[in-house]
């Protein structure tokens, strides 16, 4: 179903009851060619660029629960591509390219709004760090500029400046980046890849997989056995569960990252704002609440939900960087179980299994790449190479000694 | 979150850190011939149950103490907390 303005007009004058599914919901056939795991915004990006940009067809995703059910509808929104090393900068751009032409691509108003984001330098040092990123940022082709404290004050007038522990010095501004609509991006992308064949399968949880001489035959699920020439996996958050059924053990833990928003506001927020002294970042939605959210909790956990410690922890980061936010209301808090690598960087790569293909590892940083991380593990199912912005991604960069640590704290995954 | 010390009795998991695993208190030996692949594993790679999980906490802000802690990873339950040099000295026992 597509939308138009003479049709929201016609349904109005109808009494909206015209309103079609955007997408079927199939049957699992006994056989196909590709299969996905995981009908997240990853694996759904992964089979709209399968079917449209490389012309596979027979595919299936295979989802255990409803459509974005995961952490495409758990996030913070943000998009950016203001990374530091070589392996995931140019990545991460690629994303942004890919956001930037998302809407005319799946012809779905996902939203994207490119209201800048700035992160906050409070020392001489973080300064100089910045400026490296913004140098590196510059050199992979994206935009990034240094604002002063005052160019800033005149941007953001309402921040702190004068915090004596923590006091604002400057930004490191990259006004590409914004926020778009999550659930919008799902949708565009199964709708997209539902009216191109792929069969979305809901409610269909997989138990197991059929390997036989070191190649993968297919998937057990709650819905019968399902043959398959190549599998995807796209499970963030579940990833070492769903790997363990093909006996990997995945450089991963899993831990809960907590998302907030506030009662809505008039417009206060023009982008996003990170707090470069504690870990904070914030941004306003359409709706008007402030979208915020801060650290993991720190242990394993598949619980989707956090403790009230980091709760607070967040809250007080955002009362040193705004104390104007001190009389609003929060109204929801919530958790997602994140990927969190060993290295803080994701893993889209074969494995030494025949057929079996992993995607995930993306900790707190899934949503930005979701449009990349679908046209890289697409082009990494129909060619069998990586992608070019994607080739530092692979699964023994580890054992080779080939990490890519954003933040240098080694392999101790609740500190990424 | 309530860890029960086994000897300082219920305590805020907020005095503690976490380091991972209570498998990493199995360092393998670094004189055999896998060594290096066997660190490897060590060192990056994580059994991650979804369930009751063995791990390791710090009592960094009390007796400086580390614990194994049996936590259901689903619930955030807590269901022991063991002097993690006990559980050591009972491993090498078994050695």
């Amino acid at each position: 179903m597509k939308f138009s303005g003479l049709k929201v007009i016609e349904q109005a004058l109808t009494g909206h009851k015209g309103w079609k599914p955007l997408w079927r919901d199939p049957a699992p056939r006994s056989h196909y060619d590709i299969v996905i795991i995981g009908g997240g915004g990853h694996g759904l990006a992964t089979a709209f660029y399968l079917v449209k940009v490389f012309g596979k067809a027979n595919v299936a995703v295979l989802e255990k629960g409803w459509l974005g059910s995961g952490n495409i509808g758990r996030n913070t929104t943000i998009i950016r591509s203001n990374y530091l090393l070589p392996g995931n900068q140019p990545f991460y751009e690629f994303s942004m390219k890919l956001w930037e032409e998302l809407e005319q691509e799946t012809n779905f108003n996902s939203m994207v709004s490119q209201r800048g984001i700035l992160n906050l330098f409070h020392s001489d040092a973080q300064r100089d760090a910045y400026r490296r990123r913004g140098n590196a940022m510059l050199f992979s082709g994206a935009d990034a500029q240094m604002l002063d404290r005052d160019a800033l004050r005149e941007m953001v007038p309402f921040l702190n400046y004068d915090n004596a522990r923590f006091p604002i010095k400057g930004a490191l501004m990259q006004t590409r980046a914004g926020t778009a609509r999550h659930d919008g991006v799902a949708w565009g992308y199964a709708r997209g890849a539902d009216s191109r064949g792929v069969d979305l399968v809901q409610n269909c949880e997989v138990t197991g997989m059929k390997i036989e001489a070191g190649k993968i035959l297919g998937v057990e699920t709650t819905r019968g056995f399902i043959g398959a020439g190549k599998v995807g996996v796209a499970v963030a958050g579940n990833s070492s569960r769903v790997m363990a059924m093909a006996d990997k053990r995945l450089p991963i833990e899993s831990h809960v990252l907590q998302a907030f928003v506030s009662e809505g506001l008039k417009p206060t927020i023009p982008g996003v704002i990170t707090f470069g002294a504690g870990h904070f970042y914030v941004s306003q939605s359409n709706k008007g609440g402030l979208v915020f959210g801060g650290d993991i909790d720190g242990y394993n956990s598949y619980a989707q939900r956090g403790n009230l410690p980091v709760v607070e922890d967040v809250l007080e980061g955002g009362m040193a960087l705004m104390p104007m936010i001190g009389r609003v209301r929060l109204l929801r808090s919530w958790g997602g179980i994140m990927d969190m690598s060993m290295d803080g960087s994701p893993m889209i790569d074969r494995t030494d299994i025949e057929g079996l293909y992993f995607n995930g590892g993306w900790c707190y940083g899934g949503f930005k790449a979701t449009p990349a991380s679908g046209y890289a593990f697409a082009h990494l199912l129909a060619t069998d190479t990586p992608h070019e912005t994607a080739t530092a991604f692979r699964m023994d960069r580890f054992e080779r000694g080939y990490v890519i640590d954003e933040k240098g704290v080694g392999a101790q995954p609740n500190l990424h | 979150m309530l860890i029960p010390h086994p000897l300082l009795g219920p305590r805020d998991a907020q005095e503690f850190t976490y380091l991972g695993d209570a498998e990493l208190m199995l360092r393998p030996d670094p004189t055999q011939e896998d060594a290096e692949a066997a660190f490897c594993d060590y060192v990056y790679l994580r059994d991650n149950p979804a369930g009751l999980h063995r791990e390791l906490w710090f009592h960094e802000q009390g007796d400086r103490s580390w614990l194994v802690v049996t936590r259901n990873t689903i619930t955030h339950e807590i269901l022991s907390a063991e002097l993690a040099s006990d559980v050591k000295r009972k491993l090498e026992g078994d050695r």
